[in-house]
C-alpha cells in the first residue's frame, strides 16, 4: 500500500509516488523541506534544476561541492540543496564562501543568491572575490528587484521599471554585472536566462569545473512582484520574454550588455581564460620568497 | 590535546600583547585568520602574516571587517580553527557576523583590542568601553564568552583559553584586550608544547543520517560537529532552526533555539569562570576590575591596604558570563564594591545589579585616552567605608 503525501498547493490527498518513479534529482534535493517558498512559475526553481544537471555533468563528487546563499528567495536555494550547504547573512555569501574554500582547498564552493544580494548589500565582498580569483562559483539570479521584501527597486531595475520604492519608475543607472565582473578579474563571466536551461546547464557545468572565480548571471523572472508591476504577463510569459529577446552573442563585449527596459537581453558565454587562482598565485610566491621555509595550508584532512 | 609543536615559539621572549595574542593564537592551534587593518589591534595580524605561511596556517586580509567575521566561520565550518582581530569601529561591523555565527554556534575567537570611542574617538589610546558591546552587541537574544586579560603574558595564556572555551561551548569567545595591554611590552614566556593543553574540536563519529549539528533538549550541552566535505550534507543557517538545521519559523522554534543559545552558557557560568580573588574574607571593601584597570587598582589597593584599611580584590577574566552569585555572595559580607574601568559606567552596573542592594556599589569612571590615576581609586575606596 503507498503511503500518501499532501500537496500543500490545493489540500488534495495524492498517493506518493513508488520508489521507482521519485524523481531523478531527488538524491540533490531535501525534499522533506518542500513545500518550497517560491511563488508559482517564478525562476528560481528551473535555475536550481539547472544547477543540480550542470552538476552532475560536471563529474564532480557532490561531497565535496559546497553551496552557500546569502539572503532573499535566491538565498534559499542552499536550503533545498542536499550538499553541504550554508545561508549566511545577507550580502555575506562570498566572504563566507572565501572562508569555506579557503579553509578547505578540497572543496568546489558555489554561491548561489539574487543580484540585490550579490551586487548591492555584497557589492564589495563581489568586487574583492573577483579581483583575488578566489575559487568561487557565482551564480547570481537576477530577478530586477528584491522581492522577498515585496519588490523594492535594486541596483539592476532597469531605468522606467516600476518598484514599490519606484512608483514612479526607476532613475538610476542600473548595474551591468557581467561587465563589473570581468572587469574585477572574473576568469569565467555568462549570462543566460532561466528558459535557456540547455546552455545554463553546460554553463553551470563549465563554470564549476573551472579554477578561479567564476560567475554567471542568470535572468529570472519574478511573477509576483517585477511582471505583475511591469506589465510581464504571469510567470511563464515573462520566462518566454526574456527568453524571445535573449540575443545570443558568445564573446559580446561585456561593456556592451547593459540591460534596457523590456529591450533585448544579449545572453552567452563573455568570457573563459586562464588565470592562476587565489591559492595558486599566493602559493607560488610564497615558495618563490620562502623556498623551504614555506609550509602551504592543506585544509583540515591533513595535519592540525 | 597538546599543541602542535610546529606552531609554538617556545622560550623567553619580551613582547607586547598584541604579538603575544598572536602567538597564544598559534599555540591554540588557529590556522585559518582573516582580517582588516585597524590601530590599535594590526600587530596580532601582521605577525599572524609573518608566520602562518611559515607553519602552514592560512591569512587572508579581506576587504572590510563584515568579510573577515563572515570568512572566520565559513573557515570554522570548513573545519580551521579560526580568528579574527580588531579594533572598536571593526568590532561594529563584526557585529552581523558574531550574531551569524552564535546562530550557527561557531567556535572561533574575535580579538578587539580596546580604543576610545564612539565612532572613529581615540584610533591610537586606550579604553575598555566596549564591554557592553561585547555582550550583546549584535541583535537578538544570546549570551557569550568574554576575556580581558591583564599583561603580555595573559594575552599569550588566555587567547589558547579563549580557543579551548569556544570549542568547549562553541560559541565565538571575545577576547577584549585593551591599547595599554595590547602595546605593553613585558616578558612572556612560552612553554613547550607538551605543556600546552588544546581542547580539539569536537567531531561526530557515528550514522551520517542520525547526524544533528544542534543539540537543543534542555541538557545545556552542544553538539558534535561535522566539517564540509565530509559527506555529512550538512544545511547550517541564520534563521531560527530545529537541531537538524532546518529553518523553522514559529514561536515554539524559536523558544527552543534561543534558550539554548542562552542557557549553555548562563547555566554553565561556574564552569566557564574564571576569576581571581585576593583578600575577600573579612575585607570591608572590594576593588572589581579588569584589564589594564586591574593593575593600576593594585596601586589604589595596597596603598589603602596601608592605611589599614580591608580591602579585597577581585579580577574578572571572564567578564562574560558574569559571576553573578559569587557578587551576590560577596555583597552579604562587604560594605561595598569599587569598580574602576575606562567606560562611563558598564561593567559597574552588573556589579550593582548582582548587589541587590546589600552592598554599594562605587564606579570610578573614566572616559578614555589613559588610565586611572590611582588617588581617584584610592579616594573612591576610602569614602566608600565611610
Amino acid at each position: 500500500m503507498s503511503e500518501t503525501i499532501t500537496d500543500y498547493t490545493n489540500k488534495l490527498t495524492i498517493p506518493k509516488p513508488e520508489e521507482n518513479f521519485r524523481h531523478p534529482m531527488e538524491a540533490y534535493i531535501r525534499s522533506e523541506r518542500f513545500p518550497h517558498i517560491w511563488c508559482s512559475s517564478c525562476g528560481i526553481g528551473t535555475i536550481l534544476t539547472a544547477y543540480i544537471s550542470g552538476l552532475q555533468k560536471s563529474g564532480l563528487d557532490p561531497e565535496k561541492v559546497a553551496v552557500v546563499s546569502g539572503i532573499g528567495c535566491s538565498g534559499r536555494v542552499a536550503g533545498y540543496l542536499r550538499l553541504d550547504s550554508f545561508h549566511s547573512t545577507h550580502g555575506r555569501a562570498l566572504p563566507f564562501a572565501t572562508g569555506l574554500a579557503l579553509g578547505n582547498p578540497e572543496l568546489k564552493v558555489s554561491v548561489i543568491s539574487g543580484d540585490g544580494d550579490i551586487s548591492a548589500i555584497g557589492g564589495n565582498h563581489f568586487i574583492h572575490s573577483a579581483r583575488r580569483n578566489m575559487n568561487l562559483t557565482i551564480i547570481c539570479i537576477n530577478n530586477f528587484t528584491y522581492a522577498m521584501t515585496g519588490g523594492q527597486a535594486g541596483p539592476t531595475t532597469p531605468i522606467e521599471a516600476n518598484s514599490s520604492t519606484t512608483p514612479y519608475g526607476s532613475y538610476e543607472y542600473p548595474f551591468n554585472l557581467p561587465f563589473l565582473a570581468e572587469s574585477c578579474g572574473a576568469v569565467y563571466v555568462a549570462r543566460w536566462t532561466a528558459l535557456h536551461i540547455r546552455r545554463l546547464t553546460n554553463a553551470i557545468s563549465e563554470a564549476l569545473l573551472k579554477p578561479g572565480f567564476s560567475f554567471i548571471e542568470v535572468i529570472s523572472p519574478c511573477p509576483t512582484l517585477y511582471s505583475r508591476r511591469n506589465r510581464l504577463g504571469t510567470g511563464l510569459d515573462s520566462m518566454k520574454f526574456y527568453h524571445d529577446t535573449a540575443i545570443i552573442q558568445h564573446g559580446a563585449e561585456t561593456r556592451e550588455v547593459d540591460i534596457e527596459y523590456q529591450q533585448k537581453i544579449i545572453v552567452g558565454k563573455f568570457v573563459d581564460k586562464e588565470k592562476p587562482t587565489f591559492t595558486e598565485a599566493r602559493d607560488k610566491f610564497l615558495k618563490k620568497k620562502l623556498g623551504d621555509r614555506f609550509v602551504p595550508y592543506r585544509g583540515p584532512n591533513h595535519g592540525h | 590535546m597538546k599543541a602542535d609543536p610546529m606552531g609554538v615559539a617556545t622560550g623567553s621572549h619580551y613582547l607586547d600583547g598584541d604579538h603575544a595574542c598572536a602567538e597564544g593564537a598559534i599555540a591554540g592551534g588557529c590556522r585559518f585568520m582573516a582580517g582588516y587593518p585597524i590601530t590599535p589591534s594590526t600587530e596580532v595580524a601582521e605577525r599572524i602574516a609573518e608566520r602562518f605561511p611559515k607553519i602552514g596556517g592560512m591569512f587572508i586580509q579581506m576587504e572590510d571587517e563584515l568579510a573577515s567575521m563572515a570568512a572566520v566561520s565559513g573557515a570554522v565550518w570548513a573545519g580551521a580553527k579560526s580568528m579574527t582581530v580588531t579594533s572598536g569601529p571593526g568590532f561594529s561591523l563584526m557585529m552581523e557576523n558574531i550574531g551569524l555565527a552564535v546562530m550557527m554556534e561557531v567556535p572561533c575567537v574575535v580579538v578587539n583590542v580596546q580604543r576610545g570611542g564612539p565612532s572613529t574617538g581615540l584610533p591610537t589610546l586606550t579604553a575598555q568601553a566596549d564591554m557592553m558591546q561585547a555582550r550583546w552587541g549584535s541583535h537578538g537574544d544570546y549570551e557569550i564568552i568574554a576575556l580581558s586579560p591583564n599583561s603580555p603574558q595573559e594575552c599569550f595564556d588566555l587567547t589558547i583559553t579563549a580557543f579551548n572555551l569556544s570549542e568547549k561551548w562553541r560559541v565565538p569567545v571575545l577576547f577584549m584586550m585593551d591599547e595599554c595591554v595590547g602595546h605593553m611590552t613585558e616578558k612572556v614566556i612560552i612553554p613547550n608544547a607538551d605543556e600546552i593543553e588544546v581542547t580539539p574540536r569536537k567531531y561526530y563519529k557515528g550514522k551520517k543520517e542520525s547526524y544533528r549539528p544542534y543539540r537543543f533538549n534542555g541538557s545545556n550541552s552542544v553538539a558534535p560537529m561535522v566539517k564540509a566535505g565530509d559527506g555529512y550534507f550538512i544545511h547550517i543557517t541564520g534563521l531560527t532552526h530545529d537541531e537538524r538545521g532546518y529553518p523553522v519559523i514559529n514561536a515554539e522554534a524559536q523558544e527552543k533555539n534561543v534558550k539554548h543559545l542562552v542557557n549553555k552558557i548562563l547555566k554553565n557560568e561556574e564552569k566557564i569562570r574564571i576569576i581571581e580573588e585576593d583578600q575577600v574574607d573579612g575585607a570591608d571593601v572590594v576593588v572589581i576590575s579588569y584589564g589594564i584597570s586591574s593593575r593600576v587598582a593594585m596601586n589604589a589597593v595596597e596603598a589603602a591596604r596601608k592605611k589599614g584599611l580591608k580591602v579585597g580584590t577581585l579580577r574578572l577574566v571572564t567578564v562574560w558570563p558574569f559571576p553573578e552569585s559569587r557578587i551576590r555572595e560577596l555583597a552579604k559580607s562587604v560594605k561595598a564594591f569599587v569598580v574602576p574601568e575606562i567606560n562611563m559606567g558598564q561593567i559597574s552596573l552588573e556589579v550593582e545589579r548582582c548587589a541587590q542592594g546589600n552592598a554599594k556599589t562605587i564606579l570610578v569612571p573614566h572616559a578614555g585616552g589613559w588610565v586611572h590615576d590611582p588617588t581617584d581609586i584610592l579616594n573612591a575606596i576610602e569614602e566608600s567605608i565611610v
